[in-house]
């Protein structure tokens, strides 16, 4: 099996017998960001099992996500499924009094066919508290589309802006048309229309990103997810919406298509590169000229010289499982690195159309080919594929990494990108340290001796 | 539907699959979704395996959900069949399998017509046993598959060795201190001259299963996985077998007093040496494990009558409340175990050493418990060392669901002699850090947070503005008078006066911290 090499941009597909997080594991994250929320798992044993493993320690800290355990009499329709949750829900309203209860549905709820979508609404005027649906199963997604599902299901729930632009700018020509002191300040407010950004992350990356753009005078009007709630921000026509990670399709089409926004597709603000790139798709669309990008951009580089002189040269391959990896790769080429191959779970080319755009722009810039992407990766060939490209770092999930470190190729645990704080100018630093983490490991032990560590006569000892 | 936050014991599939990858070239391919082979990660993680877990998914997507797998399975079958060459591939069903209703088995007989290796369909129902339990019968399964299988073909062997030998049924991967038990009981046995036939599943192959009635009789150390394996045997083939868990110097001594018994029923009909273990229990008891001396020594005077609460599975929580009861002389407020389906042995083993029993699979009730107790040590699992530390209690894990720090690199057994005496230090430890814990209460502690936290740079004249110190308190702890130090730095080194949350990040840029 050699390695094709390809000038322009290819996705391939394989079988899909990959290793990658359950979905509902987007709980983890979510849970923590919207704090007034409560996430309520409609599944089984199993999926309770996974989540008490996946999300270690955070589990005694009191959570606001339960699982509603579906039991023998549920599967077989016994019990009444509306009756059980109207239960389980009244307990969580008694117990914590959450704003909102979000139902996570899972490939059981899929199969029995259980109406969560049609029970919601009831139960939701029966109790007083909203009820949200998302299906974050695995028959459909994959790991980080979860947050996708569950950001898409609460995009509906946003207020209409009181004011659409139309009337907006009919009010002003009208205030125009009279001697108004607010003149000025109004002309101001036209010419930066709502901005929402949407995903998940941390407060302060969060802020970061509103800072870097109030730089360029323009105003974040508003995030989905908000910290709370009963902070969403009003979506409608005429307000402008942009994505900071690369697995949000299904919110961005709920976004443009229910909701009447205006997409901006730019690349991921992942990187210093995908930073400025996201900030100056941002300024054009809203007809704002930048101010310093350039510079700044120039500076962070420069700030990461050590680490940029530890990545250089050296290859990288992704086996997928979080979406992240078109831009990571993005900015790992940027960075000097060269990629083998870059597997995703799920490749949605309008959507990362701008991501690939400038996946292509790096490359030629590098004076690097492509690499090849492959969508429903199949592990056990990439394996293969590994063990003859010998790749300095093997991006990838833990179910992989001890074996593979066993056979001497470094690896770097592909979920902790989803966990640590890689948006923004500011953490540039962080994402390669998280990249260098192995390599700078590596380079201590180098002396030691004995980097394959399983014996010749096993299975797959290369 | 049962509101959940936390499981003792997890869904049946990972049973199975423990099973299967503890055996050598045994191969289980799970009928799941994607994202359900997280068994691998907790293997690798956890047991630090250094291969590739032998275990894979035959993806269950909307085509599966829409048109029945048809061939896919088959297909994933005999594609490892080609790749990996096993001799043995399990086909698992998970709980989102067995609501499909496919007819697996029906794809198992096909791929066992078509493949080298043995293929056989794991017989669990998902909504009625639990991860023990699958486990328990998913091991008596392939044994009995193996041996059914000689038997009809007349090649089963049944002479017994010339020695005496056992075989030890239960060992096995993410097992709790599985592995330093295994060499303990290879200690044990290589004392007493008792040779090992065979040990499964850790490490054994399926090709050797037809061996297992060579062995004189069955060793099961814990009673939760390989009793049943250890109940077919002797029905079938009349093998005896010893289900008491060597743990603890007492249970101990009752263990080899069994096996003593057992090698001399035989040796009498087969006319081979006699064998007397008194000697070899006495000399170990009393001087070359630590535990019957600490048992008497001032240490554990001082345990005296202290209240303690024990949760685990039956086998530990049973073993380490006669251990507390019997051997230290410690109370035992309450004990339960979270193996609801083997409650009534487990009630027998400890009613006259404990004041209450607990059989429950609900965290939250043995928290309540533990509150109300408010005992000075627990013995529990991982979930009750969480407890503990909410209520600042101490607690020694002594049982499975337990974390990473729980697989050890050093030797640490919980069985035989040297396991008394890591026993005997884990009880000691626990108390010992509680009773320190309350003297520092008592003199006023010598906590000096307060002094090592008080920033030493001088916050004159800088003003951190509300939402700069908002964003300050986001800011882990640990972190956070670093972080505090820097801004302030770089504050003064460009002469800014009031600190806003651009000059954070720009110091956070700066830094890099």
């Amino acid at each position: 099996m050699s390695v094709k090499i390809y000038e322009t941009l290819t996705v391939e597909c394989e079988t899909g017998n990959y290793h990658t997080f359950c979905p509902i594991s987007c709980v983890s994250w979510l849970y923590q960001k919207i704090e007034d929320s409560f996430f309520l798992v409609v599944g089984t044993k199993t999926c309770g099992y996974f989540l008490q493993n996946a999300l270690g320690v955070m589990i005694f800290a009191e959570p606001r996500y339960a699982m509603a355990e579906l039991e023998e009499g549920d599967i077989s329709a016994q019990l009444n499924d509306y009756e059980e949750l109207k239960r389980l829900c009244i307990r969580i309203r008694k117990d914590r009094d959450p704003s909102v209860i979000i139902w996570i549905g899972t490939c059981t709820t899929e199969i029995i066919k259980m109406d969560l979508e049609g029970m919601a609404p009831k139960l939701e005027w029966e109790i007083g508290i909203p009820i949200i649906v998302a299906r974050a199963n695995g028959l459909d997604y994959a790991f980080t589309q979860g947050e996708d599902t569950v950001l898409a299901a609460i995009a509906h729930r946003c207020p209409e802006p009181e004011l659409s632009i139309r009337e907006r700018k009919e009010t002003l020509q009208n205030l125009l048309a009279f001697h108004s002191i607010k003149k000025k300040e109004l002309v101001k407010y036209t010419n930066n229309p709502s901005l929402v950004l949407f995903g998940s992350l941390p407060s302060n990356v969060a802020s970061q990103l509103n800072l870097e753009l109030k730089r360029q005078s323009i105003k974040v009007s508003g995030w989905l997810p908000a910290q709370r709630y009963t902070d969403l921000p009003s979506l409608g026509d005429g307000v402008y919406v942009c994505g900071v990670n690369p697995f949000l399709s299904r919110t961005a089409t709920t976004l443009i298509r229910r909701k009447k926004c205006e997409l901006i597709e730019a690349p991921f603000p992942i990187g210093p590169d995908g930073t400025r790139a996201w900030i100056e798709k941002i300024c054009s669309v809203l007809g704002v000229e930048t101010q310093g990008l350039e510079e700044r951009e120039e500076r962070i580089w420069e700030s990461l010289k050590d680490y940029l002189d530890l990545v250089r040269g050296k290859s990288v391959f992704f086996m997928g499982d979080n979406l992240l990896e078109v831009s990571l790769a993005r900015f790992l080429i940027r960075c000097g690195m060269i990629i083998y191959e870059i597997g995703i779970p799920y490749m949605d080319k309008r959507y990362q159309a701008a991501e690939l755009l400038l996946l292509q722009d790096t490359c030629k810039k590098m004076c690097v080919p492509i690499p090849r992407i492959v969508e429903k990766p199949d592990n056990s060939n990439q394996i293969r594929r590994i063990r003859e490209l010998q790749p300095d770092l093997a991006i990838t999930g833990m179910a992989h990494a001890n074996p593979l470190e066993a056979r001497g190729i470094s690896t770097k645990w592909s979920v902790e990108f989803t966990f640590a704080q890689i948006h923004g100018f500011a953490n540039a630093r962080d994402l390669l340290e998280l990249v260098t983490r192995p390599l700078r490991r590596q380079k201590n032990l180098e002396d030691l001796g004995g980097t394959t560590l399983v014996r010749k006569n096993n299975k797959f000892s290369f | 539907m049962k509101l959940a936050y936390w499981m003792y014991a997890g869904p049946a599939h990972i049973g199975t699959l423990r099973v299967a990858s503890s055996f050598k070239n045994v191969h289980a391919i799970m009928h799941a979704p994607l994202g359900d082979d997280y068994f691998n990660v907790m293997r690798s993680m956890l047991e630090r395996e250094r291969d590739f877990t032998a275990a894979t998914a035959s993806i269950v997507d909307r085509h599966v959900l829409a048109r029945g797998s048809q061939e896919r399975v088959v297909d994933n079958i005999l594609r490892k069949d080609k790749e990996e060459r096993p001799d043995l591939i399990i086909l698992t069903p998970t709980c989102t399998s067995s609501i499909l209703q496919e007819d697996l088995q029906n794809f198992v007989y096909r791929a066992s017509i078509i493949s080298d290796s043995n293929v056989i369909f794991a017989d669990v129902d998902h909504y009625q046993v639990n991860e023990i339990q699958a486990a328990d019968k998913t091991m008596e399964q392939v044994v009995r598959y193996y041996l059914d299988k000689c038997y009809r073909q007349e090649k089963l062997n049944q002479f017994l060795t010339d020695a005496p030998s056992v075989n030890i049924i239960g060992i096995f991967t993410l097992g709790f201190h599985n592995q330093h038990d295994c060499r303990e009981l290879r200690r044990l046995l290589r004392d007493l001259d008792i040779e090992i036939n065979q040990i499964i599943p850790e490490g054994g192959s399926v090709k050797d299963l037809k061996n297992l009635p060579k062995a004189w009789f069955n060793l099961i150390p814990y009673r939760e996985v390989g009793l049943m394996t250890a109940m077919y045997l002797n029905k079938e083939y009349g093998m005896p077998y010893i289900s008491t868990a060597p743990m603890g110097a007492v249970d101990m001594a009752e263990w080899v007093r069994q096996i003593h018994k057992n090698v001399n029923t035989l040796a009498l009909s087969l006319s081979s040496k006699r064998v007397d273990y008194e000697h070899y229990i006495d000399g170990q008891t009393r001087f070359v494990s630590q535990a019957a001396w600490f048992s008497r020594s001032i240490d554990c005077q001082n345990l005296t009558g202290k209240e303690t609460v024990v949760f685990g599975d039956a086998t530990h929580a049973a073993s380490i409340t006669k251990i507390l009861a019997r051997e230290m002389g410690i109370r035992v407020s309450c004990a339960g175990t979270y193996c609801k389906h083997d409650a009534e042995w487990f009630k027998e083993q400890i009613q006259c050493f404990c004041d209450e029993i607990l059989i429950t699979d609900d965290h939250a009730e043995v928290g309540d418990m533990i509150a109300h107790v408010e005992p000075s040590a627990i013995f529990g699992t991982q979930m009750e060392r969480h407890i503990g530390k909410r209520l600042d209690i101490p607690c020694g894990v002594i049982s499975a669901p337990v974390h990473i720090q729980n697989f050890s690199l050093g030797y640490r057994p919980f069985l035989g002699y040297e396991g008394a005496n890591q026993i005997a230090d884990l009880v000691y430890n626990s108390f010992a850090l509680g009773m320190e814990d309350h003297l520092i209460d008592i003199f006023g502690g010598h906590d000096t947070r307060e002094v090592i936290t008080k920033s030493l740079s001088t916050d004159l004249g800088l003003i951190w503005n509300p939402e700069s110190r908002l964003e300050l308190s986001k800011i882990p702890r640990f972190v956070r008078e670093k972080v505090k130090k820097n801004v302030e730095k770089l504050a003064r080194q460009k002469g800014i006066e009031t600190i806003t949350v651009e000059v954070m990040y720009a110091a956070k840029e700066a830094f890099n911290t």
